[in-house]
């Protein structure tokens, strides 16, 4: 019965050129030898080399990109504890404000969120900057972890790990030679996925940033409200770039590990 | 952790007694791995709106914090008594007395609205097309549709201030096929909002939906066939109502957001009429009044509580209730 029509293929077609051309645009601006937008002045690399001589911007991408690492990290690690607790935590009291802490942040608005937080540090009277970016973007992302961990282990067989307790094994040994290699790929996905939105992020950064702690969507945002610029043409096409190789590296390391899924119970006997 | 206790339960009639030795600690374990999410969010999420709601019943205050200060639960009683003293509602009553907040939320809800049924309208046949599809290029497609997701959400807005520019590429196609005669100006127009609105949350319309789709039966379909239901018929009648919860989930995924977006129609859109998001924004950073911005935010959040509520029951469902 799957027999794609002619009304299907138009509206993939359409909706994937929504989706895909106007990055293409910027990508293509972003060579563009003249400054004007709309006006084509031939191909040229002129706006990257003036990326390098951006101290600020460079400063930016470095704060970005070691804030992006330090709450996927932290994320990560609160994430996945969230997710066993959901799934393998049994029925605890309070199971339902749990959960719906957890997911909450996921359609929040992000003004709420950052205006909340800044008034928290302010309360406790922390000085803002780069740590307390860290710490509100790992309460943003991590319960998109949650999410991702969760439904590899609700997916996976658990006759694994109880075959493992029977033979004796003790639970902590358990999760970290049974368990975790099981939801590796997930906590790596769930990891780049952080990554991605913590470097993304500009609403919650701008009310929980300090002095000194200007990242680049921040930097990005004070430039364009202004108008285009190739600059900035330049600076997306390279986070593009990254984000590309980054989706296709975790799809592939997915799919390894769907792969790999079927040797597990000879792995198991081992 | 849980499997060792249920093994533990179950074998206290007799096989298993293995994991005996280890339950005291077992039981430490799982309260920890419970425990620190729980208390991160606790202290980061759940808190922190207390404080705006304090702080939306404090006055504004021209010193750094901008606001009178908080509870001090060391002065005991009597401090606590000062403290209910000093709730005002004045903040909420410049919500009311003020035209331009009830602006802002009715502006906010009608775009929110609005650009929902857009999605669906956009977001359904492409979910629809693409579980039609054969299987690999599902996958393709599938990827296709996940990977601007992935690219930065301030970028994507962005790449439309290129296109949408007065001489820009869309308006010199437009000139080109002689389907306008002058270029039409774009940016700062609702019309912008949607665009931008649409072009970003496309994927999450277009993802929930994809799932149940996915998952529907299709020997359902085949039967309505085989009882002679035409094509049109089984869709509306089979297709459409078993699709309903991932129309829900996706609908609600980007009605809540939009509603308090502020990128959006701070970069596409016109400076007159400003959406929540904005006016929360202008409140925060350029008024500098603290009390109004969270003000601003409960009524808000009061305003989503519903969606919010609903939403979670679906996630919640989806994810722990098909296994």
């Amino acid at each position: 019965m799957r027999r794609a029509s002619w009304f299907n293929l138009v509206s993939i077609a359409l909706g994937l050129a929504f989706l895909y051309l106007p990055i293409a645009v910027l990508v293509i601006f972003s060579f563009n030898a003249s400054a004007l937008v709309g006006v084509w002045g031939g191909w040229s690399t002129r706006w990257y080399a003036a990326l390098l001589d951006d101290p600020d911007m460079l400063d930016s991408v470095s704060i970005s990109l070691r804030l992006a690492a330090l709450s996927a990290t932290l994320a990560t690690i609160l994430g996945t504890l969230g997710a066993l607790a959901l799934v393998r935590g049994g029925r605890f009291r309070t199971r339902v404000l749990f959960s719906g802490l957890t997911y909450a942040p996921l359609v929040m608005p992000e003004v709420i969120t950052g205006l909340s937080l800044l008034l928290l540090f302010v309360a406790l009277d922390i000085d803002r900057g780069f740590w307390t970016i860290a710490i509100a973007h790992t309460t943003l992302i991590m319960c998109f972890v949650t999410i991702v961990v969760q439904a590899r282990l609700l997916g996976f067989d658990r006759d694994l790990e109880e075959a493992a307790m029977d033979l004796g094994c003790p639970p902590v040994r358990t999760f970290l030679t049974v368990t975790l290699p099981l939801i590796a790929p997930a906590i790596a996905s769930g990891w780049m996925l952080a990554f991605t939105l913590s470097l993304d992020d500009l609403v919650i950064a701008s009310f929980t940033t300090g002095p000194g702690a200007t990242t680049l969507p921040i930097r990005i945002y004070s430039q364009v409200r202004l108008g285009v610029k190739p600059e900035i043409n330049a600076i997306c096409t390279i986070i593009i770039a990254l984000v590309a190789v980054t989706v296709v590296a975790a799809s592939l390391i997915t799919k390894l590990a769907s792969q790999r899924e079927r040797a597990v119970p000879l792995a198991a006997q081992v | 952790m849980g499997p060792c206790f249920r093994k533990d339960d179950e074998g206290r009639g007799g096989v298993t007694t293995t994991t005996h030795h280890s339950s005291k600690p077992a039981a430490f374990g799982r309260r920890l791995v419970i425990a620190i999410p729980y208390l991160w969010l606790a202290v980061f999420f759940l808190v922190p709106f207390l404080i705006v709601l304090k702080i939306s019943l404090s006055q504004t205050a021209i010193a750094q914090p901008p606001y009178t200060p908080l509870l001090d639960l060391s002065g005991g009683l009597a401090a606590l008594k000062d403290f209910l003293a000093a709730l005002s509602f004045d903040n909420y009553a410049l919500l009311i007395s003020d035209p331009i907040y009830l602006l802002s939320y009715l502006r906010s809800l009608s775009i929110a609205i609005v650009s929902t049924a857009l999605l669906l309208i956009i977001g359904f046949p492409l979910a629809y097309g693409m579980v039609r599809a054969s299987r690999a290029a599902q996958a393709i497609l599938f990827m296709l549709v996940v990977l601007p997701f992935w690219t930065s959400f301030l970028i994507r807005i962005y790449a439309w201030k290129n296109i949408l520019e007065r001489e820009g590429p869309l308006n010199q196609i437009l000139v080109v096929l002689g389907i306008v005669s002058e270029p039409p100006v774009w940016l700062s127009t609702d019309s912008a909002i949607y665009i931008g609105i649409v072009y970003t949350y496309l994927p999450f319309m277009v993802l929930p939906i994809y799932a149940t789709l996915e998952k529907l039966d299709q020997t359902l379909l085949e039967a309505a066939a085989d009882l002679g239901c035409p094509r049109w018929k089984t869709f509306w009648l089979v297709t459409l109502p078993l699709a309903l919860p991932g129309v829900l989930a996706g609908s609600l995924l980007c009605f809540i957001p939009i509603v308090g977006e502020f990128v959006i129609p701070d970069l596409l859109g016109g400076s007159e009429n400003l959406m929540i998001g904005q006016t929360l924004w202008v409140e925060f950073f350029g008024n500098r009044d603290w009390p109004a911005a969270s003000a601003v935010a409960v009524v808000l959040l009061f305003l989503l509580t519903a969606p919010i509520v609903i939403y979670q029951h679906v996630q919640a469902r989806e994810l722990e209730g098909g296994r």
